[in-house]
């Protein structure tokens, strides 16, 4: 097939699934079957692209022209490429898991869940794909409203306050600061393309440079850079699955795709690196690493600490790329795809947990690792990688971004990155320590039992692909290689 | 050769329709009438499109009378560009007139209600093809009398007083724009626009042009409700009937924005207006004053017609602000944020009308949880509500990118951050009606379905295609953003 239909079929696909998924709704299991096949049919046209991009060959779609300078164009380059490939591998997964656990959870309007599920899918792809920042926008303000029906869910009060929070920061942030970033970056330079090299020429004052570095990464909201995180922690509400679709799969996600792919098409790290002093980038994401690890230590709430967490390692990902040099940009970028394995293997795990036990808090996870062994192995996998403990992929991105900070002598990265790995390590470390050795005080045969088999299938598979992706990185670091255009 | 004729024929075919629908003295018929007049007039406003788009200009000698002895209609692409405004809107919203004006008007009142319709119809189209000074001022009062009487027929006692209000104010605007004319005649001896403004820049600049000036700013800013003079609008917008308010908003204030223009371009031309008096920094102070003020009393009401009202004074903030930036670009701005902003509120208004026309009550705190049993007219609200707020993809986001853009051109920064946070109070005030009318579950003092009433398809028909042609500006915009940027070229750089 021809790629420029296939792109349009990427965007389509979910689209169609919505059809599908209306269509059946009164049949839970045809339902449920047609979100699975749409889901693998998207990997199916996602993956069919790959080849063209690792050899180079950059697939476009030029869809129309709204204005002069405004259009929505999709490229696919290697970063988008590697977005793509990891949102629509772990819809499906995502799906299998909302299966198991949306139907033991007795949850209402699940018709609704799958169709904005798919909806916040396509949204992701269009992010993931787009050619210009007017399409980013787009895609990236329609995944916000996509993901509010589902964080608001449940419908309580909590859900509702939590709704509002979440569109409060993320509409605000980006129509007040996002928005007039793009439009003063066309001001200056009239285009608004993503241009490998960046669009700026060095003929802008440095100053202003800055601050519209600052300005961005401020106005993309998804990547909650603190202090506009606070829509992710009260996110929590939501059922798990869209827990994880906020973590792992796609918001968080298009967040720090959408830095990074700014800081690389639109700034370009040469001319950040040549001319500017960006360390504010820096200190702030310096300062959000650890502000967020200690909160997390000091949560109880799983689920909080989790999120907390996830701030954490967002900040990593910006840290890694303010370092600017090639090889801590690849950490960057792999540290993207790490994440998202190892953060949705341990949203599973706690949805899991919760599924079969009600338990929310850290505290209450006395010995549960002998009633669910594997959901709790999964879990320490999942942790290792986050703390960067190998044969776990967490390890690789954080040895890139070390060599990075440790390239330019960047002690201020290198003392954060050296930090955090212990305060990592010290929130959830404890959790494997009393989940597996401490005894739960109750005799097994009273005791919980394992998940239903869709969850226990999705937490472990994502549990495996974490160590897989240690073993056998190629395909995501040619992709890197590709981006970087140095070899690591 | 009817071709020849078509300047006029906008004035007169409304005109001669208003006595005719009198005479036939029947609600229907007075509807049919008026709908069918307007759609004739859209097909003239066409042509006139297509023949300016060859000719350059045409002219109209009244009777036969030469300027700058008689009356001259003047068509330029100005003119034509905002008399398919005008007349597209009036078309859609006649559409849907017929059952929401035999709920909202009494039924031995209705065929006066499109008398002064078609007169009003008659006034605008006037005010925009007339090449006269002083005939301007008598089309302006036709238009603003016949607003007057429609207002006032609203079932609504408040409507008298609203009506009562906008009379008071709108006759002061009007006694300033007489006196400007007066005074330009004393001057210059001439009542002919294109004379008037040769004749000006032979003139010295006297105390007496410069107080015509100030005087026709005063006044033609109270009938375009141009900040701090717009506080007729609120009421007459919320009390009048709803479809009077619809066409208020989608017509009137931006026919008035259009003398505006006129005036300060080609009759005053732009280096007197802006530069001898720095008048524009006073346009700026005010259309960012309209911005703010009117966004954020919009979030602080409780009716819906209110809340459009308040909307609407800030939206012709946008305009004025186009203007003030004295830009090719902000100009441009202007005109595209006019025809734009002309289908988005009136896409908001009709939606609102269908909702007061179905539940009886236009409070907010009434319609919980009602986009259940209308979920089609809310899906509509939505997009032209989007379109309000900007939403890419939506014409509301083209108007804004080139305010922007134009005020970035300018070096005028703030202006950024004021439509930038404008747009947000946008997203409150209007994501609070959608918030309430879809998550909000209903109450007690809820309002219901009115089921007695029919139900207004044809309104439901004009909503798509407002609805449709928001997001068609939103998504292609070179029959709109060309044209403008051809004005506004032509008006900068005569």
């Amino acid at each position: 097939m021809n790629n420029q239909l296939l792109i349009l079929a990427a965007l389509l696909l979910p689209v169609v699934g919505v059809l599908f998924i209306s269509l059946t709704k009164k049949n839970i299991n045809l339902r449920e079957t047609s979100t699975l096949i749409v889901s693998m049919a998207l990997i199916y046209v996602v993956y069919s692209l790959l080849p063209d991009v690792l050899n180079g060959v950059y697939p476009e779609l030029y869809l129309f022209n709204v204005t002069s300078g405004l259009s929505i164009h999709f490229q696919i380059e290697p970063l988008g490429m590697l977005f793509a490939c990891v949102a629509s591998f772990l819809w499906f997964i995502n799906s299998i898991y909302s299966i198991g656990y949306m139907r033991t959870n007795e949850y209402k309007n699940q018709t609704r869940f799958y169709i904005y599920f798919a909806l916040a899918i396509a949204s992701t792809i269009g992010i993931a794909f787009s050619a210009n920042l007017f399409t980013l926008f787009i895609f990236y303000e329609f995944l916000t409203l996509t993901t509010y029906p589902l964080v608001t869910h449940k419908e309580t009060d909590e859900a509702k306050r939590a709704g509002r929070i979440y569109l409060g920061i993320l509409l605000a942030t980006s129509i007040c600061l996002f928005l007039p970033a793009i439009i003063w970056t066309y001001h200056l330079t009239g285009t608004i393309n993503f241009t490998p090299g960046g669009v700026f020429d060095g003929h802008q004052e440095p100053t202003v440079i800055v601050i519209l570095l600052i300005i961005f990464v401020y106005g993309i909201g998804k990547a909650a850079l603190m202090p506009v995180h606070r829509w992710l922690p009260s996110a929590m509400v939501a059922p798990t699955p869209v827990s994880a679709l906020l973590h792992a799969v796609a918001v968080v996600k298009a967040g720090v795709f959408s830095v990074v792919k700014i800081i690389i098409y639109i700034f370009s790290p040469a001319l950040l690196s040549d001319t500017i002093d960006v360390n504010i980038l820096l200190y702030l994401a310096g300062t959000t690493i650890l502000i967020a690890s200690i909160i997390a230590l000091r949560s109880d709430n799983l689920k909080r600490r989790l999120a907390y967490s996830t701030i954490s390692q967002l900040s990593y990902v910006i840290l890694a790329t303010a370092l600017l040099v090639p090889i801590s940009i690849a950490g960057a970028v792999l540290h993207i795809l790490v994440h998202a394995f190892g953060k949705i293997t341990l949203f599973f795990a706690a949805g899991s947990i919760y599924t079969t036990t009600k338990k929310t808090e850290v505290s209450q996870l006395n010995g549960i690792g002998k009633s669910m062994p594997w959901t709790m192995l999964a879990f320490a996998i999942g942790s290792l990688s986050m703390i960067g403990i190998p044969p776990t992929a967490g390890f690789l991105s954080k040895w890139f971004i070390l060599q990075g900070a440790l390239n330019i002598q960047s002690w201020f990265a290198v003392s954060i990155i050296v930090i955090s790995t212990l305060l990592n390590a010290a929130y959830f470390l404890p959790i494997i320590y009393i989940a597996f050795f401490r005894d739960s005080g109750i005799k097994n045969d009273q005791g919980y039992h394992e998940s239903p088999f869709p969850i226990v299938f999705a937490v472990f598979s994502t549990a495996c692909i974490t160590v897989i992706l240690f073993f056998f990185p190629e395909i995501p670091l040619q992709l890197i290689r590709l981006l970087i255009g140095a070899d690591i | 050769m009817i071709i020849s004729q078509l300047p006029v024929l906008q004035v007169i075919l409304p005109l001669a329709a208003a006595p005719l629908c009198a005479i036939l003295h029947h609600r229907i018929l007075a509807w049919a009438l008026t709908l069918l007049v307007s759609l004739i007039s859209l097909c003239f406003s066409y042509m006139l499109l297509n023949q300016v788009l060859i000719e350059d200009t045409i002219t109209y000698a009244m009777g036969g009378w030469v300027a700058p002895w008689g009356i001259e209609y003047y068509i330029d692409k100005l003119t034509a560009y905002m008399l398919l405004i005008v007349n597209g809107i009036t078309v859609l919203v006649l559409l849907g007139a017929r059952e929401i004006v035999e709920s909202d008007i009494a039924s031995d009142r209705i065929y006066l209600f499109y008398t002064a319709f078609l007169l009003n119809l008659t006034g605008l189209l006037g005010v925009i093809t007339t090449g006269d000074a002083f005939n301007l001022f008598v089309f302006i009062e036709i238009a603003s009398l016949s607003s007057y009487a429609m207002i006032s027929l609203g079932r609504d006692k408040r409507s008298l007083y609203a009506a009562f209000k906008y009379l008071i104010f709108g006759t002061v605007g009007a006694s300033f724009i007489l006196i400007s004319v007066g005074l330009l005649y004393v001057v210059t001896g001439t009542l002919n626009i294109a004379d008037l403004s040769q004749q000006l820049t032979n003139t010295e600049n006297t105390p007496t042009i410069t107080t015509a000036f100030v005087f026709f700013i005063i006044g033609i800013g109270i009938k375009a409700a141009i900040f701090p003079l717009h506080l007729w609008l609120p009421d007459a917008y919320t009390y009048s009937p709803s479809i009077v308010s619809t066409f208020l908003a989608g017509t009137t204030t931006k026919v008035f924005i259009y003398v505006l223009i006129r005036f300060i371009y080609s009759l005053y031309g732009y280096e007197f207006s802006f530069f001898t008096e720095s008048f524009h920094y006073l346009l700026m102070l005010s259309a960012s004053g309209a911005i703010l003020y009117g966004s954020y009393l919009a979030i602080k009401q409780d009716s819906l017609k209110r809340i459009l009202a308040y909307s609407s004074i800030a939206q012709i903030g946008y305009m004025v602000l186009g203007i003030a930036l004295i830009t090719e670009l902000g100009l441009m701005a202007s005109l595209v944020h006019i025809l734009n902003h002309a289908f988005i509120k009136v896409g908001l208004f009709l939606a609102v009308t269908a909702i007061i026309y179905s539940y009886n009550t236009d409070s907010i705190e009434k319609l919980a949880g009602i986009a259940k049993t209308s979920p089609f007219i809310f899906a509509l609200f939505i997009i032209s509500g989007l379109s309000l707020i900007g939403a890419p993809l939506t014409s509301g986001f083209i108007s804004k990118w080139y305010l922007i853009k134009a005020s970035l051109e300018a070096d005028y920064w703030i202006f950024v951050s004021i439509i930038v946070i404008s747009s947000v109070m946008a997203i409150i005030y209007i994501g609070r009606i959608i918030e309430t009318a879809y998550f909000k579950p209903s109450a007690k003092q809820t309002a219901t379905l009115d089921l007695d009433k029919k139900r207004p398809y044809l309104l439901f028909l004009s909503l798509v295609v407002i609805s449709f042609i928001n997001i068609y500006f939103g998504i292609e915009t070179s029959l709109n953003v060309d044209m403008a940027s051809q004005i506004a070229n032509e008006l900068i750089n005569k």
